[in-house]
């Protein structure tokens, strides 16, 4: 029988396992009818889904973990049934700041991390002013894994939140120095002539967990049928997104009226990862820019959450042990499981990983047989191990 | 407490980024001894929407109101006002900065919460179908809300009325204009009256089932295409 579903998003290209559900018929073949409904902001589509409007929704992965520290007041609890996507968020700057940057020497490689950052400090006004388009986002976490690892006080940048589609505004007018924000954004910015793209998220942390497929506590336990069909759709839709030959389409599909307001070839950019980083033309291939199914990545891993947790903790002054456990709780892998299995999906063996540990792709035991994982490195090598939060 | 409230409240007033008016510092109203005058901050940034949100809470009571239209520095113009309450559309992108204010970070800060989470299930309701966020600081009590809210959320109906309307206005107006481009054509083709290539747009509409601007548009776009 049909079943009608409400789904909320943000018009952003990491939307695409939705809209393409959507579009592309996998909903159907699950006999779901969806319905997708755009949100303004993060704060509107978190009350969107809070209040029942829609089922089910796109959402920032530390949002449901800073609901369930008690750090963004919410009257429901969220919990995270899949990862919608890795990374596919940019770090940009000003056109005055990538000037000095390069007359300084640097050469814009688009993807270490550790000269970005000394070539950065070293040309930057302080405080840096950085636009992010909300307060708990894995653009934040990044920024500050970044910075702090390339020993800048946090006194010496200040982060601020600025709607995405004000972002490359924000950066002409000389409100922001620098950027993070998730594509097309970074793109637009680039091609107003706003600003120059330095990195790509995943060159701070090669599978960032960026967008979640949240539902409200206790809806899918109570719809274990729609959820599961929900589930199915929104995973088949990015193995079809994970197929390059597929990605011309796909940038068609994101762009059709009622969804992403850009041109098709700036989402394109974003799905090949063939990036576009200055006004100049100057391209560079990011492989993983944005990941919406290789190495399971889909799967909500425990150790993810924790590692959203601890790093919110530290922040706000929480414990972290206690935030490590509460966020854990919030990454579904059970339900994830549950559903998937059916779909022929591959699943791992474990729930938790040492999170930075794979400097490369590598094989570990899955469900059945063996799964290949993505790389996860951090840029500075180091590794967080979910049952010691705290090093 | 207060003392220091006030001393941080000069420090505000004299600073580099001081605010053009001068406000008065919240305990002088407290010492006073009676109700605090509840100090509401509404963010938009269309000026007869903004006039039209200020009228209502004016007349529903005494309140200290300020309306915000810049969208550059906003987390900063509503921290500097210390507001008791902001208002501002749901459907507006910069939501999304005004939940920075929602992280009280300094000692002295008032945490901020999103209206949602405090009150009874039909004034939010109300609010979320008016289209109107309320931000709220802690522990203001939920009558001395109410009465904001209601009139807040009679205005944003009024507002999105008047927005449908414009945009009918609108539709009918670009119909027209369509209509009359095509019977121009029909005239100079067929040398017809203006009448009777109005009448035979219309046979034309009722023959096919669609409407006559449907058709007049679909001439247009013909005639366009053969130049």
């Amino acid at each position: 029988m049909t079943a009608d579903l409400r789904l909320g998003y943000v018009p952003l290209v990491d939307a695409a396992p939705l809209i393409v559900a959507d579009a592309l018929g996998f909903a159907e073949e699950e006999g779901l009818r969806l319905s997708l409904h755009a949100a303004p902001s993060w704060a509107g589509l978190r009350d969107m889904l809070a209040l029942g409007q829609v089922d089910a929704a796109q959402m920032l992965a530390p949002i449901p973990v800073a609901i369930a520290l008690g750090l963004v007041r919410s009257p429901v609890r969220f919990e995270a049934l899949s990862l919608l996507n890795l990374n596919g968020n940019v770090i940009g700057v000003s056109q005055d700041l990538a000037r000095r940057m390069r007359d300084a020497g640097y050469g814009f490689d688009f993807s270490d991390a550790a000269s970005a950052g000394r070539a950065l400090v070293a040309a930057a006004p302080e405080p840096l002013r950085i636009g992010v388009p909300f307060a708990f986002s894995m653009h934040v976490e990044l920024l500050r894994y970044w910075l702090d690892a390339c020993g800048v006080a946090p006194g010496r940048y200040d982060i601020r939140t600025i709607p995405p589609p004000l972002m490359a505004e924000a950066l002409a007018a000389g409100e922001i120095d620098a950027f993070c924000v998730g594509e097309p954004w970074g793109s637009v910015a680039v091609d107003i002539g706003a600003g120059t793209l330095v990195l790509p998220g995943a060159a701070i942390w090669a599978a960032a967990p960026e967008k979640v497929l949240a539902a409200r506590m206790g809806w899918a336990a109570a719809e274990p049928d729609l959820a599961g069909r929900l589930l199915r759709a929104v995973w088949r839709a990015g193995r079809w997104l994970g197929q390059g030959g597929n990605h011309m389409m796909a940038s068609e599909v994101l762009t059709a009226p009622g969804r992403l307001a850009v041109p098709p070839d700036l989402v394109e950019r974003a799905l090949t990862g063939r990036m576009v980083i200055s006004a100049q033309g100057d391209e560079r291939h990011t492989p993983g820019l944005i990941e919406f199914f290789a190495g399971a990545a889909t799967f909500p891993w425990r150790s993810q959450a924790a590692w959203i947790g601890t790093r919110l903790a530290r922040q706000h002054g929480l414990d972290a042990d206690a935030a490590a456990i509460a966020a854990s709780a919030v990454f579904r892998s059970d339900l994830h499981r549950q559903h998937l299995r059916a779909a022929g999906a591959d699943l791992p063996g474990a729930s938790d990983k040492l999170e930075g540990a794979l400097a490369a792709p590598m094989a570990v035991a899955a469900e059945r047989g063996q799964l290949i994982l993505n790389a996860d490195r951090f840029f500075d090598a180091a590794i967080f191990d979910p049952r010691q939060p705290i090093r | 407490m207060c003392q220091r409230d006030g001393l941080s409240g000069n420090r505000g007033i004299s600073g580099p980024n001081a605010p053009p008016t001068l406000f008065i510092p919240r305990h002088l109203s407290f010492a006073s001894g009676m109700t605090k005058r509840l100090s509401i901050i509404v963010v938009e940034k269309d000026r007869t929407r903004a006039l039209l949100i200020v009228d209502g809470l004016r007349d529903a009571g005494d309140f200290d109101v300020m309306v915000i239209a810049e969208e550059t520095g906003l987390a900063r113009r509503i921290a500097q006002r210390n507001p008791d309450l902001v208002l501002i559309d749901a459907g507006n992108p910069s939501r999304d900065v005004l939940e920075e204010l929602t992280l009280a970070t300094a000692p002295m800060d008032r945490p901020v919460a999103m209206f949602v989470d405090q009150s009874d299930g039909a004034l939010t309701r109300a609010a979320i179908e008016a289209g109107v966020s309320a931000y709220v600081v802690d522990g203001l009590r939920a009558d001395r809300i109410k009465p904001i809210l209601d009139a807040a959320i009679a205005r944003f109906h009024m507002l999105q009325k008047m927005r449908i309307e414009l945009a009918e206005t609108r539709r009918a107006l670009e119909e027209r204009k369509v209509i009359d481009r095509a019977k121009g054509i029909l005239m100079r083709a067929r040398g017809l009256s203006e009448a009777d290539a109005y009448a035979l747009l219309r046979k034309t509409a009722m023959d096919q089932g669609r409407k006559l601007a449907e058709v007049a548009q679909a001439l247009v776009i013909t005639v366009d295409l053969l130049k």
